[in-house]
């Protein structure tokens, strides 16, 4: 008897997707000089609104307009701008479904990861810092410590309404105000935080939400004015940014690109090892970029962990983002979608064997299956390069050395994962790691009290904990 | 471990005898298994315990419920009338709807075997209790005796318990053969055996990596079902600890080619978790397990509010607790 799940689609009546946006500046919705573009739904191709491209004479408004309200904000008590701030996580967590089904209709993630993991943690992360903006004093900066003042921020498309929480809650609550740029597929959400921002009375200026692309990004972090640059995605874009802003004085935080290494031992817990691998690498269609996208298993017990990651991936749903039920949705756009068919492509090229179960992809949209390469090594693209996509390579080692250097030998380090029951071995192992963030028999784990950034070309700075507060703050001048 | 399953289950348990040869051979085996993160098996469960099943998934997973149900009473306050209530109930849970299906079977004690074979006859099996239960702290002779007198008095399966304090202390092949004696007391004249269930009582064995090993111990010694529970220690069945035993059915079929039953009692009370254990069941053991041979609910109020569901997706409405029986 076949158990078939029944379609349990959440329902899309409480989003209300305007035709137009415009872009959000000083406490307002305006009108933007430059031209628009659309974003679509990737899991079906429909249009759902015409946004902004924000020219360079918006964002100079806009860096104008944080500049006007940095004044105030800064010198605001630090008990004054908490409450603005937990006011925030209020709203988010009253509207946490609206943002949730919003999210996975610009997104393609699966309804139940917006709703249970991305809303939530973005709550979390307004209530932490909230809590941070009067005891700037503790945060291991001196006696008084200052903000930076404008902050330009860039985010991805990956976690759209999670990195703006990771962005612009730890700059608000040390004092800084900001001009954020959702990426240009997915701008949704930050809109309807720019609704809630103006819900809050938070006052205008402080956050300033201006929509585009590349040439907005560049004109935003380029802007003479900007004191601080926030950057999160492609480890070449990062670089680009180093770039421009070498030999000014701006302060950067970079989170960048990542080939984590998610290590296997033959003592490992197998069925949550196993878990531990399908939520490191299918997790939000593989668009994370600490995703543990190298399974390092150990030889002893690699033909076990693959038959049955080979049985777990059979029971993945893969379709409709909105349906309760579904796995793993659709991928966020044509061009990410072809960049994994090509690594997928020079992957097979290369001499690996290429795996999926089967699965009934829709016929419109953007959809990739799970998908495992086994017989790689670590001269193979796929081992290298960062697929952002639903792809694990197998590689497999004979010791823990082996392991180690496998593991760092990448010119990443953002995260690794280690799995053995074994305690001292999770000790060792997290010492030996270059990475940012090292998770023992877990993966994926995010939490606001816990800081996050890479090693090398995975970028520098932390954001979460304490460690965040220093990417906002300077100790006071004397 | 074997990735795929020998097609002679005879020669499967074979390759497992020297496994149970000695208590040193069955101890290294037990704590070789791989171990259960804690953390990783809650979450996994409560992962499973939100997929959304509804319409025509519903109701067919609460007919399948309802036939997967034991539907129990061990009381000291069990009388022959209530028994017989309850047999009744068994054969038709709904009077007002013929077309909702039997439970599995009535689970009692030893003595109230009889009462409930005359109610049921072969239409419903009875499940009777044994070896000492709930505390299994009794001698082997008596443990043996409780079990023979249940298989002459008609029982089609017998539910013992495990001595959970030998598990504890470590005496694995004492459990082991305990569970070997108990199954040859199952037997009857004719050849046949009362299918026999082994009752771990998960919340005295209180880890995961326990609950691994008493199945690899129970399924070695030749249990046709892993039970979670007695009902009379909390926490009784929980889906993490389910999911441990689900997870040992399945990869001991793989190993051996044997088929293992899972039966969760005790605290299952809501058709909402029913359905989860049901969900479970297909995510982690596969669909040859979605079936009242190879799955049971071991449950008394369960039932009646598998009954409100079933008739709310048939009538549309919710109807109250009097519209149903008691029993």
């Amino acid at each position: 008897m076949a158990f078939e799940y029944a379609p349990a689609p959440e329902s899309r009546s409480i989003v209300d997707i305007k035709a137009s946006y415009g872009l959000f500046i000083d406490g307002d919705f305006v009108d933007g000089h430059g031209s628009s573009f659309k974003t679509i739904n990737p899991a079906t191709e429909e249009t759902l609104a015409e946004i902004a491209e924000a020219s360079d004479a918006d964002v100079d408004l806009a860096v104008k307009a944080a500049r006007r309200a940095f004044r105030g904000w800064s010198r605001m008590s630090g008990k004054e701008r908490a409450k603005y701030l937990f006011r925030i996580a209020r709203i988010i967590q009253e509207r946490g479904r609206e943002l949730a089904v919003l999210e996975s209709i610009d997104n393609g993630k699966p309804i139940k990861e917006s709703r249970d993991v991305d809303v939530p943690i973005v709550a979390a992360h307004f209530f932490y810092y909230a809590g941070w903006a009067d005891k700037l004093e503790h945060a291991g900066l001196g006696a008084n410590p200052q903000p930076l003042g404008v902050a330009g921020q860039v985010i991805p498309w990956n976690f759209p309404l999670l990195m703006l929480a990771w962005k612009i809650a730890p700059a608000l609550a040390c004092g800084n105000t900001v001009v954020l740029k959702p990426a240009e597929t997915t701008p949704l959400t930050a809109l309807l935080f720019a609704e809630i921002c103006q819900q809050a009375d938070l006052p205008p200026g402080v956050v300033n939400i201006v929509t585009g692309a590349g040439s907005t990004g560049q004109a935003l972090v380029g802007h003479s004015d900007v004191d601080k640059v926030a950057f999160t995605g492609s480890t070449g874009v990062g670089k680009a940014i180093a770039r421009a802003i070498a030999g000014t004085d701006k302060k950067a935080t970079l989170e960048l690109g990542g080939k984590a290494a998610n290590i296997v031992f033959d003592d490992a817990p197998i069925d949550q090892a196993i878990e531990g691998i399908v939520g490191g690498i299918f997790f939000n269609q593989g668009h994370v970029c600490c995703a543990g996208s190298r399974l390092l298993v150990q030889e002893s017990v690699a033909d076990e962990v693959l038959s049955r990651l080979k049985r777990r991936m059979g029971t993945l749903r893969v379709g409709d983002p909105l349906d309760k039920n579904t796995d793993i949705g659709a991928i966020n756009s044509r061009e990410q979608l072809d960049r994994i068919r090509e690594l997928a492509g020079i992957g097979e090229e290369e001499g690996a064997e290429r795996w999926a179960p089967e699965c009934d992809l829709p016929s419109s949209g953007f959809w990739f299956p799970p998908t495992i390469f086994t017989g790689v090594t670590q001269a193979h693209r796929i081992a290298r390069e960062e697929v952002f996509g639903p792809v694990l390579s197998v590689l497999t080692f004979r010791t823990p050395a082996e392991a180690v250097e496998k593991a760092n030998n990448t010119p990443y380090g953002l995260s690794a994962g280690v799995w053995t029951e074994k305690g001292s071995l999770i000790l060792h192992m997290a010492n030996e790691l270059r990475a940012g963030v090292v998770w023992a028999n877990t993966f994926n784990k995010f939490d606001p009290a816990s800081p996050f950034g890479g090693y090398k070309e995975s970028g520098y700075g932390r954001e979460g904990g304490r460690q965040g507060l220093a990417a906002y703050l300077k100790a006071e001048e004397a | 471990m074997p990735t795929t399953a020998p097609s002679d289950p005879v020669q499967g348990l074979a390759a497992y005898s020297e496994v149970t040869a000695s208590e040193a051979s069955l101890r290294r085996f037990l704590h070789g298994l791989p171990g259960v993160d804690q953390v990783g098996a809650e979450a996994r469960a409560t992962g499973l315990g939100t997929r959304s099943i509804k319409t025509t998934s519903k109701a067919w997973a609460l007919d399948l419920a309802i036939r997967m149900v034991d539907l129990t009473t061990l009381e000291g306050q069990d009388t022959p009338g209530k028994v017989r209530a309850l047999a009744s109930k068994a054969l038709r849970p709904d009077p007002a709807d013929p077309g909702c299906p039997s439970v599995a079977a009535v689970c009692v004690y030893g003595d109230m075997v009889g009462e409930v074979k005359a109610v049921v006859g072969d239409r419903v099996n009875v499940a009777a209790v044994a070896t000492a239960f709930p505390s299994g702290r009794a001698s082997m002779a008596i443990k043996l005796a409780d079990t023979r007198d249940a298989v002459a008095a008609g029982a089609d399966e017998i539910d013992m318990v495990i001595d959970r304090g030998a598990f504890l202390a470590g005496h694995y092949l004492q459990v082991f053969e305990e569970i070997v004696a108990v199954r040859d007391a199952c037997a009857r004249p004719d050849g046949s055996h009362a299918h026999l269930k082994v009752i771990f009582e998960t919340g005295e064995l209180q880890t995961y990596d326990n609950v691994r090993r008493a199945s690899w111990l129970a399924m070695l010694a030749g249990s046709d079902f892993i039970k979670t529970s007695t009902g009379k220690v909390q926490p009784a069945a929980t889906l993490p600890v389910t999911l441990v035993m689900l997870e040992a059915v399945r990869d001991f079929r793989e190993a051996t080619g044997v088929q293992i039953g899972v039966k969760p009692a005790g605290g299952i009370r809501t058709a909402k978790d029913a359905i989860k254990y049901l969900v479970m069941v297909n995510e982690i053991a596969g669909d040859d397990w979605l079936d009242p041979d190879w799955f049971r609910f071991g449950a008394s109020t369960l039932l009646n509010d598998l009954l409100m569901q079933r008739t709310k997706m048939t009538t549309g409405r919710y109807s109250g607790p009097d519209y149903f029986t008691l029993d």
